[in-house]
């Protein structure tokens, strides 16, 4: 989720975010006149982090320093894109900036709270000072209780503070609420009362068919169009920046195929996993997505069969076979597993070359044609 | 050889298939019955009283418990509904518990977890091909051909990645004495070190093969742990996503860089520290078990 989304949820579950208002590209070279009160900050909206690095965050005193920002920051990339919406809120005067989080950790198999007195840092930078940051477990058996409210606001105030409490209690709920991974609220300010002047929240992609996370998210789900496609069909896939695309049944394997792609000198341009038991459709699919959203020299396919028949993925490479020759693409496929004598000659007879080693296929399909 | 692995394995496996009907339980119960898996009985709600090959059905695992004296289970029952299957098999104390179910939340498999450790259950996913007994039996739906008995143990985050690694061992004569999937997911119920555990009383298990992954830190912790533990059986290490560029998940629900852990070059550092051997392509895994066997 990017920054204003997280905020919009942080709105629903009533914890304070400074005023705002949301700028989208369209509105970039005529933006509105704010009706906020300066100062006002300018935070370009990115998928990605390293923004204030990147100097996407600017503070404007003024309508002409407004203007200003939003022109530089439009034309700001971060992680390679440019932010599709700008965010302008109010400037909240606070002389100390905290953190507080509550994510769901791997190690522990639980929700853990982790607060520090020294917000506006990274986390693992947190980590590295000792005695500034404190983690407190929830057992998910048992869940939350008002003691752990008690121990973030002494350990951050000295004092029982009722609204820092209401506020960790609330990102709970949300936490719960919605199959949060990770919500984390750095950096939060307590002058008055605690406000988030960040956000950062991660969702589960596992429970997404329980919850409708479309009202928060627009931006962050707009993938690309061949990650849409992908994902429509089920595939996983990651585009990277080479020009051999790869495929493959199983995520290790795909991983260590890119891996190996890498290791011999070439360039992936992709990750895709068909997953277990593709059909020869299936595998069609595959390559057609590939071959229409990426600009790749050369394909290769690597297959061990398990639950999946090499025969069934030889017909699927056969059926892309035409628009493979249009397009100029190179394919090397790997085939282990059921039915691989029969896949293996399949591909031959349709002229294609078939190898059992994934190193050799991976050199093979790194070669310039030649 | 012992076929049994204590905190593992039961002496007796009597096994019971969740999901038993469905096309996948169905499926390779029967593959499991063909490799010589003491499966017992069957649970798919409503379907009690019907036959799997031979497996009878049950309603409820309390049912199959009490006529088939079943002690662990194998999970195939679809994501939103595997939490409650899961439990039902955690208040049956069936451990094993494996679940091959892929795309459980975090939040769920969280919750179930911790209720398996409240009830000394083990808990082996979800998102696992499970784990095999070359020549003996599997509970999971690992492709058998590919493994044969031996005394290096496979512990693997992967599927495929997994039967390619260990066909590469076969054909070069390694054999295995037990391959387990810990499971690509987020949250896991036995990682790594638990397993090298287990395993580190293991009379059979010469050797062993990790295989990571990029994504959370149980191949560092597990680095800490042989080096702190003067761990006594070589280790060999592939890890996969050297080339995952951060923030995208790579196929599993646990495979993602993020918050600048995770990386593939963070893992195979700390397992160099540890004096664990790393291999850099599947391949190579056979030719470092040589230098230590």
């Amino acid at each position: 989720m990017i920054e204003y989304e997280g905020k919009q949820l942080f709105v629903k579950y009533g914890i304070k975010i400074p005023d705002s208002m949301i700028i989208s590209r369209d509105e970039y070279v005529d933006p509105p006149k704010p009706s906020l009160n300066y100062p006002l900050v300018v935070k370009g909206q990115y998928p990605y982090g390293g923004r204030g690095k990147s100097g996407a965050v600017k503070i404007a005193n003024n309508y002409e320093e407004y203007i200003e920002a939003i022109n530089s920051i439009a034309h700001i990339s971060v992680g390679g894109v440019k932010p599709r919406y700008i965010l302008i809120e109010e400037f909240v005067p606070h002389e100390k900036e905290y953190y507080l989080s509550i994510i769901m950790s791997r190690k522990d198999k639980k929700p853990v709270i982790l607060v520090s007195k020294y917000g506006g840092i990274d986390v693992e930078e947190l980590a590295g000072k000792p005695g500034s940051l404190m983690s407190l477990e929830i057992d998910p058996l048992i869940g939350y209780s008002d003691y752990h409210a008690k121990m973030v606001s002494k350990f951050l105030l000295n004092r029982l503070d009722k609204e820092l409490m209401d506020m960790v209690r609330r990102l709970y709920r949300l936490f719960i609420e919605n199959d949060v991974l990770l919500v984390e609220i750095n950096p939060l300010s307590i002058n008055e009362s605690p406000i988030a002047l960040d956000s950062k929240v991660m969702l589960d992609d596992n429970a997404y068919y329980r919850h409708d996370y479309t009202q928060y998210i627009e931006y962050s789900m707009l993938a690309s169009k061949g990650e849409q496609i992908a994902r429509k069909h089920g595939f996983s896939f990651v585009p990277l920046d080479g020009d051999i695309g790869v495929i493959g049944n199983g995520a290790g394997l795909v991983m260590a195929t890119v891996d190996l792609v890498n290791y011999y000198g070439g360039s992936p341009a992709c990750f895709l996993d068909v997953g277990g038991g593709a059909s020869s459709e299936r595998i069609q699919r595959a390559i057609e997505v590939i071959a229409n959203e990426l600009n790749i020299r050369s394909l290769l396919i690597n297959i061990f069969a398990g639950i999946t028949r090499c025969d069934e993925v030889a017909r699927g490479i056969v059926q892309a076979k035409k628009l493979l020759e249009e397009m100029g693409i190179k394919v090397v496929v790997r085939l282990v597993g059921t039915n691989e004598d029969l896949g293996a000659s399949i591909l031959r007879d349709a002229g294609f070359k078939v190898y059992k080693e994934m190193d050799v296929a991976a050199m093979e399909a790194i070669k310039n044609e030649g | 050889m012992r076929d049994d692995i204590p905190g593992l394995l039961p002496k007796n496996l009597r096994l019971l298939v969740q999901g038993i009907t469905g096309k996948e339980g169905s499926f390779h119960t029967k593959m499991m019955l063909d490799y010589g898996t003491n499966i017992v009985a069957g649970v798919t709600p409503g379907k009690g009283g019907s036959y799997i090959h031979g497996v009878p059905v049950y309603d409820t695992i309390a049912e199959a418990v009490e006529e088939s004296e079943a002690n662990s289970s194998i999970i195939f029952v679809p994501a939103r509904f595997a939490y409650d299957a899961a439990m039902e098999a955690i208040y049956n104390r069936l451990s094993p518990i494996v679940i091959i179910t892929e795309g459980i939340p975090a939040h769920d498999t969280v919750k179930l977890v911790n209720a398996a450790a409240k009830y000394n259950v083990r808990v082996i996913g979800p998102n696992t091909p499970g784990l095999i007994f070359p020549n003996k039996y599997k509970i999971g739906i690992l492709p058998d051909r590919y493994f044969d008995e031996g005394a290096v143990a496979v512990v693997s985050r992967s599927g495929t990645l997994t039967y390619e690694i260990s066909m590469s061992m076969v054909n070069r004569g390694f054999g295995q004495r037990i391959v387990i999937g810990c499971g690509g997911d987020y949250i896991i119920g036995t990682n790594f070190i638990d397993i090298l555990e287990i395993l580190r009383r293991d009379l059979e298990t010469k050797a062993i093969v990790v295989i990571g992954e990029i994504g959370g830190d149980d191949e560092e912790r597990l680095a800490d742990y042989i080096m702190h533990t003067n761990y006594p059986k070589p280790v060999v290490a592939y890890v996969a996503g050297r080339s995952a560029p951060p923030g995208k998940r790579m196929g599993h629900a646990g495979a993602i860089i993020s918050g600048g852990m995770g990386s593939a070059e963070s893992k195979i550092n700390k397992f160099k520290e540890a004096g664990v051997r790393i291999a850099y392509r599947p391949s190579e895994v056979v030719e470092k078990l040589m230098e230590v066997i």
